[in-house]
């Protein structure tokens, strides 16, 4: 790895130029095997949005189920053939594959690889000034084991016996036995092929992003003038590195005992007329094994969305982040206690109870570090002078959405209140809310905001505004009322609730919530609109449209292979220099030297101009 | 036909769509306010949105949290669950303060510092002091509802008394089997290998404690005295979900857990608590089990323990009602083997 490192950093001593001319793309190595970085992050985003698409219609689909569940769907039958029953509803297991398809798609292949896999490869060579990844070679790899992941998941999709329907946590025995649900058929096989293809990819993923911080960054940028965008993917990414193993090892005994008759998971069970032979199993095993990575996987999924949004709040209320030290040292505390609170989510599954109670205590522990975060927000909008573009709407809308699921949290993280509120609605809404909204709209921002980066284009504002209100509004109406649901007891995954006297309430809300929902999702054709329409037709930008401070806006607006066509400018301050008093501008970006502000420059600033101009000499000789 | 006039209608809407977009894109184009970063007109209507959204969503909320109270809060009926159920809204209360604390700041901030040309932000990087003080006060809160939740927990969690009332619940697709002792209070042995069509438990009955067992309809219990449901899964995970009486564990092939609890409402006294006469305390599963995940009920019906004596006398083991199945087995009526036919 370092030395792939030295041989990128001994490149930049070349003449830039000259080395550009060596290349001829074609259309295959510049679209499609493309080892640049932005191109990779671009290919990330397309699909990205494709696997949204599919996700947010499949649970239009479970939606209308929830909410009408009288009426007739025969009108899908086209599209779902036989999976629409003879009486025109929805066969029930079929529901079971929807919620499972759904949640498995939005986790993984949404708010992983399309928002880590996007702004990881797009943001991190850019703003730490380097010339593309550790090893562009792996990077293409990542993406296109990703792309495989994507193509079998989506046949699994298409087969008689259904995709995988066992929840997307995938518990065993269900999950293990095709006797069992249908989806546990060849279904299964591809989720279980198709997450190990993923879980190579985010592997090759993380070590390049690890990798490239560490070893690439330009002269000057040390850790502590780092832009919290990166803090955020770089801990995200060894989160990744030491949690998804643990997932292949959970889903390499899944297959076993699938197919080669071992007991890891499975014991005692009678089924389909017939005892199996496998005793001494656990599936509360799997379940430990599953969650070591499903709860880190939370982080992984929130942490890049709390970095992007820290950088656009910051950018947008021309105030520097408030707390820059304290952001760094919750995101450490996030990711180390993101190892040691899985089992709260076990409080019933069996497990001794004596670990129940240790894991609440860490549980509640991680609330401190997130409301750190949230105060040092409020506090950075706080006396700012905030513009409201879409990115900058996006990022408050996922505080609201953070701050009102993170408090639910509490409720969950507590083992005598989980008794009653586990797998109950609301479970979903918290989660929804804390890690599906917040992490959907940090990606949202994310786009909003580097869009002229990417396309060099403008993205419409007012387009953007309607997009982010429409979503805002919605993704409440939908999780809000869920909360109610929840604390009336109703429990998730459920088709129906007619059999019940006790989940007999609350038809109104549950037609309520479909039809927020059903709006909502149609709502996010206006930013597909916008942003195939912006890629083309767009104004075009600025080179730094919204007066940042980080590198990349330094960039050609729309910068070739290598970044800059010159030497990778250096970096003499942190990236958050934001309404700085005695500055001229309101903003003054990182690889401006102390020595040309000195109106603005605080007494231990001044201190560092004499070791600047050895680096600024060095610098200009280029 | 209409399927074609729909889809020239829609096609029409989008095509109208994109030309009112493009022609408003040419005269904003024409007026130059696209130079603009962020039109001053956009910016105030969007913080006085955002003011609106607050307020909105806060009146909604409060309203329909105090009009709907009845209708989600379901009743309890069990010792424990009136302590969960305080510790649920206890937290529900100091986090409620803090939500509305924060969201009014996130949204008022918004709004009253929105874009002034004339005026610059504070340069305020860091304040150690206030850092420490908002990492302090949530973890004291947090104590506090930690401990009170250990209490809780423990006090559930702890072993059944003695005199506890013993039953069996098992889970299979998709439905609710339960078995109680019999006359001589201990459930008899099982394996899943014995289970058949018959003796879905797979009771041993070379075990005797097995042969007073019964397997009732319904669930009943006792008011005011301890039960411990031994909980167990026959194919796949299920869990078993008393909502009234805030119960939930999961049930696992090939390990047995437990609930232990003290009801205090019977079945009566919930009738007349909820004003429904046809009311009935149900047992629903809260882990995805396949198909019919959603249609595993079972009745749960709360006696005095006068009636729950009497409701236990009339009920006939299950090796009753069945007469022929030890036989059947190649079992005696002591459950030893039967001699086979010509051997000594």
């Amino acid at each position: 790895m370092s030395e792939q490192a030295q041989a990128n950093i001994a490149q930049d001593g070349h003449d830039h130029d000259a080395h550009d001319h060596e290349h001829h793309d074609n259309f295959i190595t510049k679209y499609i095997f493309s080892t640049d970085h932005k191109t990779i992050a671009k290919q990330y985003l397309i699909s990205g949005i494709i696997w949204a698409l599919i996700g947010g219609a499949l649970s239009t689909i479970f939606r209308l189920q929830l909410g009408f569940p009288e009426a007739s769907l025969e009108w899908l039958r086209p599209l779902l053939g036989g999976w629409i029953t003879n009486t025109g509803t929805l066969d029930p297991e079929f529901y079971l594959a929807l919620v499972t398809m759904h949640g498995t798609i939005m986790v993984f292949f949404v708010l992983t690889a399309g928002l880590s896999g996007t702004f990881s490869n797009f943001l991190i060579p850019l703003q730490i000034g380097a010339r593309d990844m550790a090893s562009g070679f792996m990077n293409m790899l990542s993406y296109w084991f990703f792309f495989i992941a994507s193509v079998i998941m989506f046949v699994s999709l298409f087969l008689e016996t259904g995709p995988a329907g066992g929840g997307w946590v995938i518990y065993p025995p269900l999950s293990a036995l095709p006797q069992a649900i249908s989806g546990s058929g060849m279904g299964m096989t591809l989720w279980l092929i198709a997450m190990v293809f993923f879980i190579a990819s985010t592997l090759m993923g993380g070590i390049n992003y690890i990798a490239t911080v560490i070893n690439m960054r330009t002269k000057g940028m040390t850790f502590s003038r780092l832009p919290l965008t990166i803090w955020a993917f770089f801990l995200t990414a060894i989160i990744g590195l030491l949690s998804f193993p643990v997932l292949f090892a959970a889903a390499l005994l899944l297959v076993f005992d699938r197919s080669f008759g071992t007991s890891f998971y499975l014991s005692e069970i009678y089924i389909g007329g017939e005892a199996l032979p496998n005793v001494g199993g656990s599936p509360v095993l799997y379940q430990h094994l599953f969650w070591f990575l499903g709860h880190p996987e939370v982080y992984i999924v929130l942490l890049p969305a709390l970095g992007i949004t820290s950088e656009i709040i910051a950018t947008n209320s021309r105030k520097p982040i408030f707390g820059y030290k304290a952001m760094i040292i919750s995101m450490l505390g996030i990711t180390i206690l993101s190892f040691i609170v899985w089992a709260h989510h076990m409080f019933v599954s069996g497990m001794n109870p004596f670990l129940g109670s240790i894991f609440m205590l860490l549980t509640l522990i991680i609330a401190i570090p997130s409301a750190v975060k949230v105060f040092n927000y409020l506090t950075t909008l706080w006396k700012g002078n905030i513009k409201f573009t879409p990115a900058m709407l996006f990022s408050i809308g996922l505080v609201s959405f953070f701050i009102s699921g993170g408090l639910t949290g509490i409720f969950l993280g507590n083992s005598a209140i989980d008794i009653q509120l586990h797998d109950t609605y609301f479970v979903v809404a918290h989660f929804h809310l804390v890690m599906g909204s917040a992490s959907f709209f940090g990606l949202l921002a994310g786009v909003y905001h580097w869009f002229p980066k990417m396309f060099g284009r403008m993205m419409d504002a007012k387009l953007g505004y309607i997009h982010f209100w429409l979503t805002f509004v919605g993704v409440y109406l939908i999780f809000f009322p869920m909360h109610y649901i929840g604390i009336a007891g109703f429990p998730r995954r459920y088709y129906s609730f007619t059999n019940f006297d006790a989940f007999s309430a609350f038809g109104d809300l549950n037609v309520f919530v479909s039809i927020a929902a059903i709006v909502t999702f149609f709502a996010q054709f206006i930013f597909l609109f916008n942003f195939f329409y912006s890629m083309f037709r767009g104004r075009k930008a600025t080179a730094n449209p919204w007066k940042s401070n980080t590198l990349e806006w330094t960039t050609p607006l729309v910068p070739g292979h290598g970044n800059w066509p010159g030497k990778i400018p250096y970096v003499y301050r942190w990236p958050y220099d934001y309404s700085k008093p005695g500055a001229e501008d309101d903003f003054i970006p990182q690889n401006v030297p102390h020595t040309e502000t000195g109106s603005s420059n605080l007494p231990h600033e001044n201190e560092l101009i004499e070791e600047e101009k050895a680096l600024k000499a060095e610098e200009s000789q280029a | 036909m209409l399927g074609f006039i729909i889809t020239i209608g829609v096609l029409l809407l989008v095509v109208i769509t994109l030309m009112v977009y493009r022609l408003h894109r040419l005269v904003t184009v024409m007026r130059a306010s696209d130079k603009q970063e962020v039109s001053p007109q956009s910016n105030k209507i969007n913080a006085l949105l955002m003011v609106l959204f607050l307020v909105l969503s806060l009146v909604a909320t409060i309203w329909y949290s105090y009009t709907r109270f009845d209708q989600y809060n379901l009743p309890v009926a069990s010792e424990h669950g009136m302590l969960t159920d305080r510790l649920f809204w206890i937290t529900m209360a100091i986090t409620g303060v803090v939500f509305i604390i924060t969201q009014v700041l996130l949204f008022w901030f918004s709004y009253r510092y929105q874009f002034k040309k004339e005026r610059k932000a504070l340069f305020y990087p860091e304040n150690n002091k206030l850092e420490f003080l908002w990492t302090i006060v949530p973890a004291i809160a947090l104590t506090f509802l930690v401990l009170y939740g250990l209490i809780v927990w423990n006090k559930i969690t702890a072993p059944a008394p003695e005199n506890a009332e013993v039953i069996e619940v098992m889970g299979y697709q998709f439905a609710w089997k339960v078995r109680y002792p019999g006359e001589d209070g201990v459930l008899g042995k099982y394996d899943f290998r014995k289970i058949d069509v018959e003796n879905t438990f797979g009771m041993d009955f070379t075990d005797k404690y097995a042969h007073d067992d019964f397997t009732p309809r319904q669930i009943h219990i006792p008011k005011g005295v301890p039960v411990e449901f031994k909980i167990r899964a026959r194919d796949v995970l299920h869990s078993f979900y008393l909502p009234h009486f805030r119960v939930k564990q999961d049930a696992v092939p090939g390990m047995q857990t437990r609930f232990s609890f003290v009801a205090n409402k019977t079945t009566e006294e919930m009738r007349q608590e909820t004003g429904n006469p046809d009311f009935n305390y149900e047992l629903a599963c809260a882990e995805i089990c396949g198909r019919g995940h959603f249609s595993m009920r079972y009745i749960l019906v709360v006696d005095t323990p006068e009636e729950y004596e009497a409701w236990k006398k009339e009920q006939q083991p299950w090796l009753e009602k069945n007469p022929e199945y030890l036989a059947k087995v190649g079992l005696d009526s002591e459950g030893k083997p039967l001699a086979k036919l010509g051997a000594k």
